[in-house]
């Protein structure tokens, strides 16, 4: 392979895949904590809504919701393009994830705490936002970095349904060239540098975050 | 007609109700490259976990990147570059080999960390003790280390069996012919995607059920402070 001609396409395709990874894990983060909350503390209702989507997105195998969003949604007359439904999958896929992440962490916060918000008069919704979600924060970021890292990881699966990512673009100079172990091979140090830098990110935010709630000076 | 069984397209139940035994074939795949892929996952982890702890960097070192670099890339490309490249080298071996083998390689790292810590969990006391009675280093791990990891580490591994099963559809892109494959071409053929995908979601979402619940009754099952090894 001439790293010169293909390393820029195989860079840029990278790119793409960042930024799948990037607006899926902002859409699982959001349904983590909307979900997880949910589960929580929320109303009967919501929390049997929040129950069915962690237990269907986390019981069934990502590449069969991906292609179920890709094949099967359109014959229910909702057609969206390739890139936004590789975005929801990820997302969706994650957050079932995250909403458990979220869940357990809220509830390793003492009883103590709840009864000491209590005693001081806060509400219910006082008790969640300022005392308990803080302090589970710090437990949250270990688990959300292994699942960053795992969406990142599983982007590679959107080049399924046409996305021109990095396992995408791979694949093509591949064909192009026939030099499977370069081409492959640096695809597969491209993602393990990204990995690895999530990782790198994830720990000064864990190190800021537990500062922050004073289980760091 | 897709491996001998008839499309049956008269109404939507009846068309999943025909092509529910196809599925089924490639269910016996899924089942299968879980499985071996487990068995591979559960014994390469374990060499992996001890090689960690040997007393010499060179060799340390080397695993550690090799499982570092397992845990951070990939499925999908680590199965097309062994897909590849092992022909290249004059091995080829059944898509569903390859598929497992990697799968496998891909969890055995996951798992050498969970033996790593189940490891480090043992009390030093049990290793002087060891020590103490002169066992051999064979025999420590035999008869003192294992039994009592096992029970430590069977719930992130049954975790492990169930994430597993739910990465099986991944070979379907290397022709391995299983759930997720069988329903595609049947969508390819019918035009009609929505039961077979459906149906095939439907089954995984059966299937972690009943794992799940299987391996919660195993844990209980198995006692917590140890299984003697005979």
């Amino acid at each position: 392979m001439d790293l010169s001609v293909h390393l820029p396409n195989l860079l840029g395709a990278a790119a793409t895949s960042l930024l799948i990874c990037s607006l899926s894990l902002l859409m699982a983060a959001s349904l983590s904590f909307g979900a997880g909350v949910a589960l929580f503390a929320g109303p009967a209702w919501l929390r049997a809504i929040a129950f069915a989507y962690v237990e269907i997105f986390r019981g069934t195998s990502l590449l069969v919701q991906l292609f179920w969003l890709y094949f099967a949604l359109p014959l229910l007359g909702i057609s969206l393009p390739p890139f936004l439904t590789g975005v929801l999958a990820l997302g969706l896929n994650t957050g079932a994830y995250g909403a458990e992440v979220v869940r357990g962490a809220l509830r390793s916060v003492s009883q103590q705490q709840h009864e000491a918000a209590r005693a001081l008069n806060f509400t219910r919704n006082q008790t969640l936002w300022r005392i308990v979600l803080p302090q589970s924060l710090v437990e949250m970021l270990p688990s959300f970095s292994s699942l960053a890292v795992q969406n990142l990881k599983d982007t590679s699966l959107v080049s399924m349904i046409t996305i021109a990512d990095l396992t995408f673009k791979a694949q093509e100079i591949r064909n192009l060239t026939q030099d499977t172990v370069a081409v492959y091979g640096t695809a597969l140090l491209i993602y393990f540098a990204m990995a690895m830098s999530i990782v790198a990110l994830m720990r000064i935010l864990e190190t800021r975050v537990a500062r922050s709630t004073g289980r760091l000076s | 007609m897709i491996l001998g069984h008839e499309l049956v397209m008269s109404s939507s139940a009846a068309f999943a109700w025909s092509i529910l035994p196809i599925l089924l074939i490639g269910l016996r795949t899924t089942l299968l490259a879980m499985f071996a892929g487990f068995v591979i996952a559960v014994v390469v982890g374990m060499v992996f976990a001890l090689m960690r702890r040997s007393q010499w960097k060179i060799v340390t070192w080397p695993v550690g990147f090799v499982v570092e670099f397992l845990r951070n890339t990939p499925l999908l490309m680590q199965l097309f570059f062994l897909y590849f490249v092992l022909p290249e080298f004059g091995v080829t071996l059944p898509a569903f080999w390859t598929g497992t083998t990697v799968l496998g390689l891909q969890y055995a790292a996951y798992m050498s960390e969970v033996y790593r810590a189940g490891l480090d969990a043992l009390p030093k006391g049990q290793w002087e003790a060891a020590t103490a009675l002169n066992l051999s280093k064979t025999r420590t791990y035999r008869t003192v280390v294992l039994p009592q990891m096992i029970p430590r580490v069977l719930p992130a591994l049954g975790n492990y069996l169930i994430s597993m099963m739910k990465d099986t559809p991944v070979l379907s892109t290397i022709t391995v012919v299983e759930m997720l494959n069988l329903a595609n071409r049947i969508g390819d053929r019918t035009f009609e995607y929505l039961v077979p995908l459906s149906l095939v979601g439907a089954i995984f979402f059966v299937l972690t059920c009943v794992c799940s619940a299987l391996l919660r009754g195993l844990e209980r099952f198995v006692p917590q402070k140890g299984i003697a090894l005979r």
